[in-house]
């Protein structure tokens, strides 16, 4: 009587040692390296189609278009082909030989880019910025936007008078969580201040509305949408100089995925055709426009 | 005996729960000095009438004088009242979480502000005069029943009251412990304390009180001295009574 | 007559842990070892053994950056600790004070009773994170002269303001739990109704209430990384920093670790504390 719920246990135990030994047998076969970048050679998600992640909702400038009622995507609509980040996802997969209607988009949160397992997306394009961190765990493509990091403050507030990056040292400045702002604000700025981090950013903009923090680092393409729509009474301060190997935002793969390459191939022929230059003209165009902050 | 002053007095008192009427109209004069106590059924209002007394339960009629003073009035400070007329429960109601000592010195010190020395040294003279002593700094859990009940009759007296209320505080006892507790009610009847005890111990009731009221159905049906109501009973409810009693060997 | 038998608590004496269990004799003893053993090796095999493991081991467990990250993490932790520290002692006061006016008798008296009411529904009702929110953007976008805008300040307020209404029940349960005669004792001896409540009430309901009390702190230790969603950098969002640096989880792992080292003290401290109580309280004289 006393032993049976060993027999139990052990019992138990067995059955579960041979249905994880069942799922050990069907482990997904890795993808054949094809060095071919036609459709069909292609390692995708679901065959023939190409499945884009970006999370939702997507802002303006780099997705644009108004989402049909409906539809899950909320402030802009990926499938319009508007904004600089759809454009260059439909340009290239108009490189790889999708027709329009072949691309689906998926809505991936950021954490979601990175997590291990199986993923729901041939690539993310999300204003994801490469680290050689980062590429440990994930694949990049290649640059498809160089970036520089910009300033907001609310309109007649101190820290709209700042010059210099020196000038921004004593404020209390907000970013948001996942971005390379945060690294750009700890090791180029240096703030008196521990800076702020919220969860998205729209909690970044709260905050400085709610006057929690001085100003917000943000990329420059966001800061001219925050400005212009979301807080109209804030402004751009200015541009943050490069320091070091300038930022760029890549396209997000699974680790190890053949199609990383073909990606690299078609955004290469996109940026020496200059179609890569002429949509960032379309669609981000005001970049020139901020002062930098030497 | 009737020429003593008197300590304790109700006039016309009565008491309801809800529908349930359960004093009736008691008179009741209880002189200095004197011993009174309260026999009759469960459920004929001796406990409510102590409590009464006490001012735990608020009379729906009817007058209380504590030495002439009335203690009903609604604008009588009624800590004060209490201060003065000490109760002991039937199931002790000692404080678990302290120490016997601190339950003896708790409303000496926090209510009468007597100096935690001089408190301390009075609820330990009062502890020896009980044979307690040696349990001044156990917890009430550790002690026997007879011993808590002793300690709860040392917690009011703590107090100096001008009465003493008891209410069966010996029917949650093993039958061995109630003699202890007796003894010690006895020893204050000897000091001269004004008490009045609710009590299914007839036999004590007989040796102890001054005089003996027999409560029914929320009234005082008969009173008077002892020997008197256990031998020679007028009312017929009390004969059924103290026949009951009799039988069951009480007395 | 001892007062064991008295109280019919004889077993007083070799009252056991609850997690040890009835482990008496070798053999029992043997048998709880083997089925230690071979639950846990079942379950290490069969973890080791799934399709994901590798990547989930070097996505959750890198030890690498376990090690650089448990400095960053534990030195933000510093944080988690001071707010729920600072949140924990008001809330003791704030949440009794609460459970207090609840109690109160009288017709004068209701729309306090009223009001704790409302406060206890109302806070317990909505989502933490919800309040952490209104109050952490709503508060000082009012831009009030003499309230604070620190994040820091709103979300301790929020985790004060959500827990109180959680131990205001919990005291309730305990004052509720100590016996009516309790009280009539204390009155009777002339104590105030507010001596009564201090000296007699509170201290045997708060010494029943720990468990549950220890409980709900728990629950605050863990939701004080909620803080970080107003922007404060506590330990969880600095493991969120680090893993969107590397797309690692390890971090949080470190995080967790953290938070469990900090919880299991915390809970043998109160079996210990209600073993003392109750070795004191029935086991033998106090000194």
């Amino acid at each position: 009587m006393r032993l049976k719920p060993i027999l139990l246990l052990g019992a138990t135990a067995l059955l579960a040692l041979v249905a994880s030994g069942c799922g050990g047998g069907s482990k997904k076969s890795a993808a054949p390296k094809s060095s071919g970048c036609s459709v069909d050679q292609l390692n995708l998600v679901h065959k023939g189609q190409l499945t884009v992640g970006t999370d939702n909702p997507a802002f303006p400038p780099w997705f644009g278009g108004t989402p049909p009622k409906g539809s899950t995507w909320k402030v802009s609509d990926p499938n319009s082909g508007q904004g600089f980040e759809s454009a260059v996802a439909y340009a290239v997969a108009g490189k790889l030989g999708f027709k329009k209607g072949d691309v689906h988009w998926v809505v991936v949160p950021f954490e979601q880019s990175f997590k291990p397992g199986s993923k729901s997306f041939d690539f993310d394009i999300n204003q994801i910025s490469y680290t050689p961190a980062r590429a440990k765990s994930v694949d990049f493509s290649d640059s498809y936007y160089d970036v520089n990091q910009a300033l907001i403050g609310l309109k007649g507030t101190p820290i709209t008078s700042a010059k210099t990056s020196a000038d921004v040292k004593k404020y209390k400045l907000g970013v948001q969580i996942g971005t390379t702002s945060y690294a750009y604000v700890t090791k180029n700025i240096k703030p008196s201040q521990q800076p702020s981090v919220y969860n998205t950013s729209s909690d970044v903009n709260s905050g400085l509305k709610a006057h929690q923090i001085d100003g917000i680092v943000v990329d420059l393409p966001t800061a001219f949408y925050i400005t212009a729509v979301q807080i109209p009474q804030a402004t751009i301060v200015g541009q943050f100089p490069t320091v070091g190997t300038p930022e760029h935002f890549g396209m997000v793969l699974a680790k190890g995925n053949s199609l990383t390459s073909c990606v690299d191939k078609a955004l290469a022929s996109l940026k020496s055709a200059g179609t890569i230059a002429k949509i960032q003209q379309e669609w981000l165009s005001n970049k020139a426009s901020a002062p930098v902050l030497k | 005996m009737r020429a003593r002053a008197t300590a304790l007095k109700l006039e016309a008192v009565h008491k309801s729960f809800g529908s349930v009427e359960v004093l009736r109209g008691v008179d009741l004069e209880v002189g200095e000095h004197e011993v009174v106590c309260l026999i009759g059924a469960s459920g004929s209002g001796k406990s409510t009438l102590l409590r009464c007394v006490n001012l735990l339960e608020r009379i729906d009629a009817g007058r209380i004088f504590l030495h002439g003073e009335e203690i009903t009035r609604r604008d009588v400070d009624v800590n004060a009242v209490r201060r003065r007329v000490g109760i002991v429960f039937q199931a002790f109601n000692l404080f678990p979480h302290m120490t016997v000592l601190r339950n003896v010195t708790l409303a000496t010190s926090r209510v009468l502000h007597k100096p935690r020395a001089e408190a301390e040294a009075e609820a330990t003279a009062l502890l020896e005069r009980f044979g307690l002593a040696d349990k001044r700094a156990e917890y009430p859990d550790r002690l026997s029943g007879g011993q808590q009940q002793r300690v709860a009759i040392v917690r009011a007296l703590a107090m100096q009251p001008e009465l003493m209320l008891l209410d069966e505080v010996t029917s949650a006892l093993d039958p061995e412990l109630v003699a202890e507790v007796l003894n010690v009610i006895r020893e204050l009847a000897d000091g001269g304390m004004t008490m009045v005890i609710a009590t299914h111990e007839m036999s004590f009731a007989r040796d102890t009180a001054n005089r003996v009221c027999f409560l029914d159905a929320g009234r005082i049906l008969e009173q008077g001295p002892a020997e008197e109501i256990f031998t020679h009973p007028r009312e017929p409810r009390t004969q059924q009574f103290l026949e009951r009693i009799i039988a069951a060997g009480r007395l | 007559m001892s007062a064991d038998a008295e109280t019919g608590r004889g077993d007083r004496g070799d009252r056991r842990s609850r997690i040890l269990g009835d482990l008496r004799g070798t053999r029992n003893i043997g048998i709880a070892v083997t089925s230690t053993v071979v639950f846990f090796v079942v379950v290490a095999v069969v973890i080791a053994n799934s399709a994901g493991w590798p990547e989930v081991r070097k996505a959750f467990f890198d030890r690498k950056l376990f090690g650089d990250s448990f400095p960053e993490v534990g030195h933000a932790f510093l944080l988690n600790i001071r707010i729920f520290c600072i949140a924990e002692a008001l809330i003791l006061v704030f949440a009794l004070a609460i459970a207090v006016l609840r109690g109160l008798p009288g017709p004068v008296l209701f729309p306090f009773r009223l009001l704790a009411v409302l406060y206890t529904d109302l806070f317990r009702g909505i989502p933490t994170i919800l309040v952490i929110y209104i109050l952490g953007f709503g508060a000082p976008a009012l831009q009030l002269s003499g309230v604070p805008n620190s994040p820091l300040f709103w979300g301790v307020t929020a985790l004060v303001l959500v827990y109180s209404a959680y131990v205001a029940e919990v005291y309730r349960a305990g004052i509720e739990s100590v016996h009516p005669s309790q009280e009539a004792a204390a009155r009777s001896l002339g104590l105030s109704r507010a001596q009564t409540l201090r000296y007699v009430i509170v201290p045997q309901a708060v010494r029943r209430v720990i468990p549950p009390l220890l409980n709900d702190f728990i629950g605050l230790q863990k939701d004080s990384a909620l803080v970080a969603l107003i922007g404060p950098i506590e330990a969880f969002r600095q493991s969120q920093i680090d893993v969107a640096a590397t797309f690692n989880y390890t971090p949080y792992m470190a995080t967790a670790l953290l938070f469990i080292l900090l919880t299991i003290p915390l809970a043998r401290l109160t079996d210990w504390l209600i073993a003392r109580d109750r070795r004191r309280q029935s086991a033998g004289g106090a000194r």
